[in-house]
């Protein structure tokens, strides 16, 4: 029952708002909504204590029966489950309140919360899935609500071209996962997550044959489910849609592109530890996939000036460091990051959106500065964000990442020496593009004083989400630390690790140096950045001159956009132009409706000729008839 | 069988005797009052008279020296013609009233006409035969040109007689040329002659006789290259007269092709099959490319018709149980759907004048929104949608022609049904999506609206209760067929 509220009643509030928004008004389809979402933050509350606990499914309905194949609405409680519904239920509650107060003026509430509970509901879904067919039901759900909200200033030509590009690239990788519960019904004969972890270990070495070649039917399964992975959770080659994806309403970004949807993949990935572990092929490509999108986006980030866009590059970059963690079979540590990087990303982006509203809509970093005397609440709760984000000791950030960076250390996993390199010089990067940010926006004179001029705090329904995010990014870390330890049991049965896989006991051995080497990171980060940007700040210019190819570089995104550009989307146009034209146009219409439509009309013109009204006419038509039937047959029937 | 058994015949008998009654009052009575009162007198005599035919029940007897078989077949379609002519007389006196052409000979002359028609599906020699058609056709012609101060009328009406004279003939010949080369006019002597294994094939002669016999079916039906005359006759005709021609006498002549093929001829099915089956393409594609170019809906409705009887000829190619079934179902909601159709087109009076033009009825679902309900209903059955009568008529014709290896028929025919589609989703485009154009006349006139209703809840509810038309199609099939 308490999980049926907590997942039923944001759909009942979006239905609510959706479809009786107009009725209700835009203030009451607010509080529907709100309110529904705040019974569903309550029960994920309440949840918590079945972390832990025996693992069970609540049975909903039976969906589909069709001959021996069955699916079932049900909902799956465990650890996992658990601690995803809570930080899914809980930050978006938050983010519904300050929705109220940055959505205050917009003329299209009921349908911007009618989505995001929406959102809520498919997420929740998703994380409480006992079979892959409602995972994939929840999957695509929060597809669409991300497409919907990216789009919902659907007037804005980026905004529309933004929503696509997240659908398109997004498509790319639910193909793959669709194809990857193809393979898991036809390999397994099932698709409920416990038929399917029970039959792994014995399918593990075992081969199949796709289209001639034979793959290791684990890594084959495993690796289309990560494809599914990449694409929702943004990772190289499939991450360009996050960025744009910016284009959104920042609760959207902070709630959908931040906390919760994009981190569904590293969600599956764990979901799926019964089967990762029994494929080290593809827990190293989880590994070199993470640790390289890590790389990849901290290295960007520095390089951005949009507020909103040096946030989204982060939290790519962050969730590089969790499957990374995944990919050395550190799933817990992947999770624990998961659910203290919700906290704290989910605040740095309210902030952000906190000096939107305040600067009417500016979002240039290079047109901000001097903030944090304007709107301290919003300047101190940024500084508490970044601070976890970048690791500052005894913040949530401090304990997940280091874990992460010890996971990597002491893995025997392919890859995982290169992954705690390039995750080490990410966390300076990462350091650095925050500090950065910070600088660039609150300290030093306002660089556009009529925009400063103007500044004002934001309204308590707004900052006082703010503050609880603030206190969950400082406390998630310590609160959760049962999540890494071992020997707490912590996650039952919901994730697997094997005997031989030993890596959350070895984190405890590591060597100081590796233990501090995120701190040290973070200092050697944070200092440049007050180097460049409060004491020397024609530093960056001249640096950027000095290296014009390699800034050029980073400011083009590595440049992935423009090769997607020239390798597929002007291609599918030049094609789908071709094939209107050509072959529509040129050949189906002109042969098939036109050509069929002008061949109807010509003959039904012939044919009204035939009757001229003459009576000989009609009388001689009569008789060459029975004369043609009569000769039919003395010629051709009986000759 | 010899002497004059009347027994079998006796609705016959009372239709005959009734008219004749009839025709002496009216002559006496004052000429308003006769006019008026004749309508309704006829209606209830039709429906008595199937009454009757249900009450002589479906056992076969023979009447008039074997001339005259009763059976469950003729039962069926007696029953359906009686009550769709029955219709037909129902929806006319408004419209002459309107046209100041009331007279009370017209009802008579129906009745008169539909003891043609009975005859005809009770026909069991060649002679009765020709003696029945000519009995249900010059009413009809008589009819058409009722309207005399007409140019229009008077011209369909002389068009009508000459090619149905010309029709008449060929039918006679025809018959000649059977008895002269068989010996026989009688039915049941034919099909003994030509029973059995090893039975001499039809003489040539005879078989120049059957072809003759079928253009004169086909004459009556509407069928290509026999059908010059509907258009001509559907637009010029009063359409009262029209909705009565289109209807009733169309099912007789089914029914005397039926059962002419299937019971003298019935073991040369792989003979006449080839003359049913190129008279079935043509109707089908001209019926539907034709009307495609029309403005008028009368006309229009001539081209339906023809379409509809090529697709009933598909059935009755099969020559099969299920093929003759498949014929009788689509007649019966044939004749409905059309009868709904005039009695809609009968309520298109405007300023006090008829119209007939199909944009005419442009807009009509916002100035009279039931009328286009039903005329929407109606078109979309004529034209084959699911799940609406007209769909399933088709259905089961075409069913049949594949069952007896036809497919390809069945393929022209389905074709030819997505051409004449078209016209009828036109119309109902008209109605629904165009400027409305001014708004008829507000007639009171029940009859109209019941017969228009009662289609088109019928066309629309068959889905719901086939059965009572499907099994009584299927018995008086297969009393023609055997099983």
């Amino acid at each position: 029952m308490l999980h049926l509220l907590l997942v039923f009643s944001p759909l009942l509030g979006s239905a609510v708002a959706g479809l009786f928004g107009r009725l209700v008004g835009a203030r009451a389809a607010q509080l529907v909504t709100v309110v529904a979402m705040g019974v569903s933050a309550v029960c994920a509350v309440l949840g918590l204590r079945y972390v832990g606990t025996e693992p069970f499914t609540v049975p909903v309905f039976t969906w589909a029966v069709v001959d021996g194949f069955q699916v079932e609405w049900a909902l799956r409680v465990d650890s996992l489950s658990a601690v995803m519904m809570f930080v899914v239920a809980g930050i978006s509650f938050l983010i519904h309140v300050y929705s109220m107060g940055y959505m205050a003026e917009d003329p299209g509430i009921p349908r911007f919360f009618s989505y995001l509970s929406f959102f809520t509901f498919a997420m929740l879904m998703l994380v409480t899935s006992d079979n892959l067919i409602q995972l994939y039901f929840g999957w695509e759900g929060v597809g669409v609500a991300s497409y919907l909200l990216i789009g919902f200033w659907y007037t804005r030509a980026s905004a529309c071209a933004a929503a696509i590009k997240a659908f398109v690239v997004n498509r790319v990788g639910d193909f793959g996962l669709a194809l990857g519960i193809a393979t898991i019904y036809f390999v397994f004969d099932s698709v409920r997550f416990d038929d399917i972890f029970a039959a792994a270990p014995e399918l593990a070495g075992s081969r199949i044959a796709v289209f001639g070649a034979e793959f290791d039917t684990l890594t084959l399964v495993a690796l289309l489910l990560f494809v599914g992975a990449i694409g929702k959770s943004a990772q190289l080659p499939l991450h360009t849609w996050l960025p744009d994806a910016m284009e959104g309403p920042t609760p959207v970004s902070a709630l959908i592109h931040a906390a919760t949807m994009v981190t569904a993949g590293v969600f599956l990935v764990a979901r799926f530890s019964p089967l990762f572990e029994y494929t080290p092929t593809a827990l190293a490509v989880v590994t070199l996939i993470g640790a390289a999108t890590a790389f990849f986006a901290a290295s960007v980030g520095p390089a951005q000036n949009d507020i909103k866009r040096v946030i989204a590059y982060s939290t790519c970059s962050q969730l590089g460091y969790m499957f990374a963690a995944a990919g050395v079979g550190a799933y817990a540590v992947a999770i624990f990051h998961l659910f203290t990087h919700a906290f704290f990303k989910a605040l740095l982006f309210l902030g952000a959106g906190s000096v939107i509203h305040a600067l009417h809509h500016e979002q240039d970093l290079w047109r901000m500065g001097g903030l944090r005397r304007k709107m301290p609440v919003t300047y101190a709760t940024m500084w508490i964000g970044t601070l976890a984000l970048v690791g500052f000791p005894l913040t949530a950030g401090y304990f997940s990442k280091d874990a992460i960076l010890e996971a990597t250390w002491v893995s025997h996993h392919a890859f995982a020496g290169l992954a705690f390199w390039l995750l080490l010089v990410s966390a300076v990067l990462t350091a650095f593009y925050s500090g950065r940010l910070m600088f660039l926006a609150f300290h030093g004179t306002p660089r556009v004083p009529e925009l400063a001029e103007h500044a004002h705090e934001s309204p308590p329904v707004m900052t006082v989400p703010l503050l609880v995010l603030a206190v969950g990014a400082l406390v998630a870390g310590y609160a959760g630390l049962s999540m890494i330890d071992p020997e707490s049991g912590f996650w039952g049965a919901a994730i697997l690790t094997r005997p031989d896989n030993e890596v959350l006991e070895a984190m405890h051995g590591v060597p100081a140096l590796v233990k501090w080497s995120p701190t040290l990171a973070m200092i050697v980060g944070l200092a440049l950045a007050w180097l460049f940007y409060v004491r020397a700040p024609e530093l960056p210019e001249r640096l950027a001159a000095a290296f014009r190819p390699v800034h050029r570089f980073l400011v083009r995104k590595w440049y992935f956009d423009e090769i997607y550009d020239a390798l597929f989307v002007r291609p599918a146009f030049t094609l789908a132009r071709a094939l209107w034209r050509g072959v529509d146009l040129g050949l189906i219409d002109r042969f098939g409706p036109d050509g069929v439509a002008a061949a109807t009309l010509a003959a039904t013109r012939r044919v009204v000729r035939l009757q001229t009204g003459y009576l000989y006419h009609y009388a001689f038509a009569m008789l060459v008839g029975v004369v043609a039937l009569v000769s039919w047959y003395l010629v051709v029937v009986r000759p | 069988m010899t002497g004059l058994v009347v027994g079998p015949a006796v609705p016959e008998a009372f239709l005959f005797l009734v008219a004749t009654l009839l025709l002496g009052v009216g002559a006496f009575l004052p000429e308003r009052r006769a006019a008026e009162v004749m309508t309704p007198v006829a209606v209830i005599v039709l429906l008595v008279t199937a009454m009757l035919v249900m009450a002589v029940g479906p056992g076969r007897a023979f009447a008039f020296g074997g001339h005259f078989v009763h059976d469950g077949f003729a039962a069926f379609l007696k029953v359906v013609a009686l009550v769709v002519a029955a219709g037909a007389v129902l929806v006319a006196p408004g419209w002459f009233a309107d046209e100041r052409t009331a007279r009370f000979e017209y009802p008579i002359l129906a009745l008169f006409s539909a003891l043609g028609m009975l005859m005809m599906v009770s026909a069991n020699s060649l002679l009765a035969l020709y003696m029945a058609v000519e009995l249900h056709s010059l009413p009809l012609y008589v009819m058409a040109a009722i309207k005399r101060d007409s140019l229009r009328a008077s011209e369909a009406g002389l068009k009508y007689f000459v090619l149905g004279a010309l029709a008449s003939g060929l039918l006679l010949y025809g018959a000649s040329l059977v008895y002269g080369f068989t010996g026989t006019l009688m039915f049941d002597e034919l099909a003994r002659a030509h029973a059995g294994a090893g039975a001499a094939p039809l003489p040539l002669g005879a078989l120049v006789g059957l072809i003759f016999l079928v253009a004169g079916f086909a004459f009556k039906l509407a069928a290509v290259p026999f059908h010059m005359w509907t258009p001509d006759v559907y637009e010029g005709a009063p359409t009262p007269v029209v909705a009565f021609v289109a209807a009733a006498p169309k099912l007789a002549a089914v029914g005397l092709a039926l059962r002419v093929l299937h019971e003298p001829f019935g073991a040369f099915a792989d003979e006449w099959r080839q003359v049913i089956v190129l008279v079935a393409l043509g109707s089908m594609i001209l019926g539907a490319f034709a009307a495609i170019g029309q403005t008028n809906l009368k006309r229009l409705m001539a081209y339906s018709t023809i379409g509809h009887v090529g697709y009933a000829f598909v059935g009755l190619a099969a020559g099969t149980a299920t093929g003759v079934q498949g014929v009788l179902v689509y007649m019966a909601i044939y004749a409905v759907m059309t009868l709904g159709t005039f009695a809609c087109i009968l309520m298109m009076r405007r300023q006090g004048r008829y119209v007939e033009a199909i944009d005419d009825l442009a807009g009509l679902s916002r100035t009279d929104p039931l009328m286009a309900l039903a005329l929407a209903l109606l078109m979309f059955s004529l034209a084959g949608i699911p799940p609406l009568a007209g769909f399933f008529a088709k259905l089961y014709v075409f069913l049949a022609a594949v069952e007896a290896g036809l497919v390809w028929l069945a393929v022209v025919g389905v074709l030819t049904s997505v051409v004449g589609a078209f016209y009828y989703l036109r119309i109902v485009k008209l109605m629904y999506f165009d400027e409305p154009a001014e708004a008829f006349d507000r007639l009171r006139r029940p009859e109209l609206q019941l017969v228009a209703a009662a289609s088109a809840a019928f066309v629309a509810l068959f889905l719901l209760w086939p059965t009572p038309l499907l099994s009584a199609a299927e018995a008086a099939a297969r009393v023609l067929v055997g099983s």
